[in-house]
């Protein structure tokens, strides 16, 4: 078994609105194994448009993606969910819960989806992930009774609940203060010292991505 | 499969959250079908009573003696002008008698057939009544009375005396119009002048009405004997046999099987009624649309509120896909979602439906045209019931599939970057 989680090769992708512009030029990178990478770039730049393409939830691109050194590019909807559903836990901006679910419930959906679990089990491994992150008393409140750095944990909680090859993160500290966002990369940096989990974050936030172990600079759609 | 609980599962949380505009659909579709149940059974309880009014009365098959003349005039026998053209004038209808040549034979072999639920013979008479010096014209039906009450029930219609009485010698059963007219009750006796010319007094044994005008104001009964001897016939005089058939559709095959196997003139009640069947579905029709214009409208009111739950969701809707619930899964719940407002609504209106039916079915519905009936006629056919309950689910169906195909359409990456 190779060491890589995520290589591409050649990656293109377009905007066709309002006129056809190249975002992504031939992006040829690879993140190992427990790595915690960042990437940063001026807005624009093509860092998000990137990471949407590698979680596999943008198909519109040209070259490929490999996951687990298994060719992504060309898989119908259907696996695609399955592989995001195994392999990938998503921490965005905005924390993306369902207000009609508690805390706990919140955790468990995806695990809940892929069915690897019993719901017993699923409940008590939320509820481990949970405490590692400081946020077991809430846990049957509802998502709109947590402040801001609260409900970020539990979106990280989510990500984590399958035990995903990676979690990717689309500027998880970027609607939070300094404490609420020193916290989360305590979080992140915790995760990947203790859990050697793999991490792969934009964001514009230099001084978070300093502290990261590789940083990958985006410039006009190329790595520089 | 766990994962479809799963579904479910979201699909009831999603509705909890929206109970209201939830409860207001269901609500859309229980009017709907419980709308459509009261009016397809009022309809069917109203046909039903009408056909009863008609084919409880018509014979399916009725075998008799046409008056007509004969089909082929002795010079189409001729070999001699076979070729030729002839112009037959002023020909009259062939004296064959009214009577049913060799009835009791036909009879006997009719009863042994097993399409047929039973046979009654019957003769009918023009006769005059009369009442003082005036003398009305009527009908008589001598009729068996056991097979007649058999096929027609038609103590139904007796509204004064007993059926059975006319078993007796000498008695008659006479229209209410008829009784009303002649100023006649029961027990009164009743002179009569047979269209032979001769007379004959009967005691009235009862009253009978039938809420035809037409046929009270002339129609009486007497028993079989009782016509035969006013007649001055034998007793295997018959003018009609009268037949019902277990499968009533089958009877224009059977009557034309009939008509050449005794060689006597017969039609089946599907040609005397015509007009009538025509009414009968073109009733069915109209209650079925009005039913299923109500259950689109319902739908249309399934379609908004999914529609504005998928705006409103959408962060859900592209997080569920984030997380690996792919595009069938998300088409799945809001399909779900709008089979389970479906069922609910569905299932209220069936028993509202009953509810309403069965308030139809005790308001009292008085008319001296319908003796029997006392109150407003209901169908309470199941197949109203599963029509309704498949049609709701049906259109429920329909309006949630363009809002969850559009849901499982949603780009998640479009909403979150968009944030």
């Amino acid at each position: 078994m190779g060491n890589k989680v995520i290589e591409t090769i050649g990656l293109s992708k377009y905007f066709f609105d309002p006129v056809k512009f190249q975002v992504l030029k031939e992006i040829n990178m690879s993140i190992d194994h427990g790595e915690f990478v960042s990437i940063v770039g001026k807005s624009g730049c093509g860092k998000s448009t990137l990471l949407y393409l590698l979680s596999t939830m943008d198909t519109d691109y040209e070259g490929q993606l490999f996951i687990h050194e298994e060719l992504i590019t060309g898989k119908p909807d259907k696996e695609l969910a399955q592989i995001r559903s195994e392999n990938i836990g998503f921490v965005f901006q905005f924390h993306y819960l369902l207000s009609e679910y508690n805390v706990l419930k919140n955790v468990m959906l995806p695990g809940m989806k892929l069915g690897k679990y019993s719901q017993k089990e699923v409940e008590h491994r939320a509820m481990e992930h949970l405490k590692t992150l400081d946020m077991e008393d809430q846990a049957l409140k509802m998502p709109n009774q947590l402040s801001g750095g609260q409900k970020q944990r539990v979106a990280i909680a989510r990500a984590l609940i399958n035990d995903p090859l990676i979690i990717m993160g689309d500027e998880p500290t970027g609607n939070l203060d300094k404490k609420n966002s020193d916290l989360v990369f305590d979080i992140f940096k915790k995760l990947t010292q203790e859990n050697n989990q793999t991490l792969l974050i934009v964001t514009h936030d230099i001084d978070f991505a300093k502290r990261t172990n590789r940083t990958i600079t985006m410039e006009d759609g190329r790595i520089v | 499969m766990t994962n479809y609980k799963l579904i479910l599962n979201i699909a009831l949380h999603l509705l909890r959250a929206r109970l209201k505009q939830t409860v207001v659909a269901a609500i859309g579709v229980t009017f709907g079908i419980a709308m459509f149940i009261s009016l397809v059974s009022f309809m069917h309880g109203l046909n039903d009573m009408l056909d009863g009014l008609m084919l409880n009365r018509t014979p399916h098959i009725l075998l008799y003696n046409e008056i007509k003349p004969t089909e082929n005039q002795p010079i189409s026998l001729s070999a001699q002008y076979k070729d030729n053209i002839n112009f037959v004038n002023s020909i009259k209808p062939k004296d064959r008698g009214k009577s049913i040549y060799n009835g009791e034979t036909i009879i006997r072999v009719l009863k042994e057939d097993s399409r047929i639920i039973d046979v009654a013979p019957k003769v009918t008479t023009p006769v005059f009544f009369n009442s003082g010096t005036i003398a009305i014209s009527g009908v008589i039906n001598g009729i068996d009375v056991l097979s007649e009450e058999k096929l027609f029930k038609i103590s139904d219609y007796i509204i004064e005396g007993n059926l059975t009485d006319l078993m007796q010698n000498n008695s008659i059963i006479i229209g209410k119009g008829l009784a009303d007219k002649m100023l006649l009750t029961t027990g009164d006796i009743i002179k009569i002048t047979s269209s032979k010319g001769s007379l004959a007094s009967l005691k009235i044994v009862g009253i009978s009405q039938i809420g035809i005008a037409e046929i009270d104001d002339v129609a009486s009964y007497t028993s079989l004997d009782t016509a035969q001897k006013i007649l001055g016939e034998p007793t295997n005089y018959i003018t009609d046999i009268q037949v019902k058939l277990f499968d009533m559709t089958s009877a224009p095959i059977v009557a034309k099987e009939f008509q050449s196997k005794f060689n006597v003139d017969t039609i089946d009640y599907q040609t005397t009624n015509s007009q009538f069947e025509t009414g009968s579905s073109v009733r069915s029709i109209i209650s079925y649309s009005v039913g299923v214009v109500l259950l689109i409208v319902a739908g249309f009111g399934i379609y908004n509120i999914l529609n504005m739950m998928i705006y409103e969701k959408m962060d859900s809707i592209a997080i569920l896909k984030a997380t690996g619930f792919s595009g069938s899964d998300v088409k799945w719940i809001f399909v779900s979602l709008s089979l389970i407002i479906g069922l609910v609504g569905g299932l209220f209106g069936l028993l509202f439906g009953y509810i309403f039916s069965s308030i139809i079915d005790i308001i009292p519905f008085m008319t001296a045209a319908l003796p029997t009936i006392k109150t407003y006629p209901i169908s309470y056919n199941p197949l109203f019931y599963f029509i309704g309950i498949t049609f709701a689910l049906f259109t429920t169906a329909i309006a949630g599939l363009f809002p969850a195909l559009k849901a499982s359409r949603v780009d998640p990456v479009e909403i979150i970057r968009g944030k």
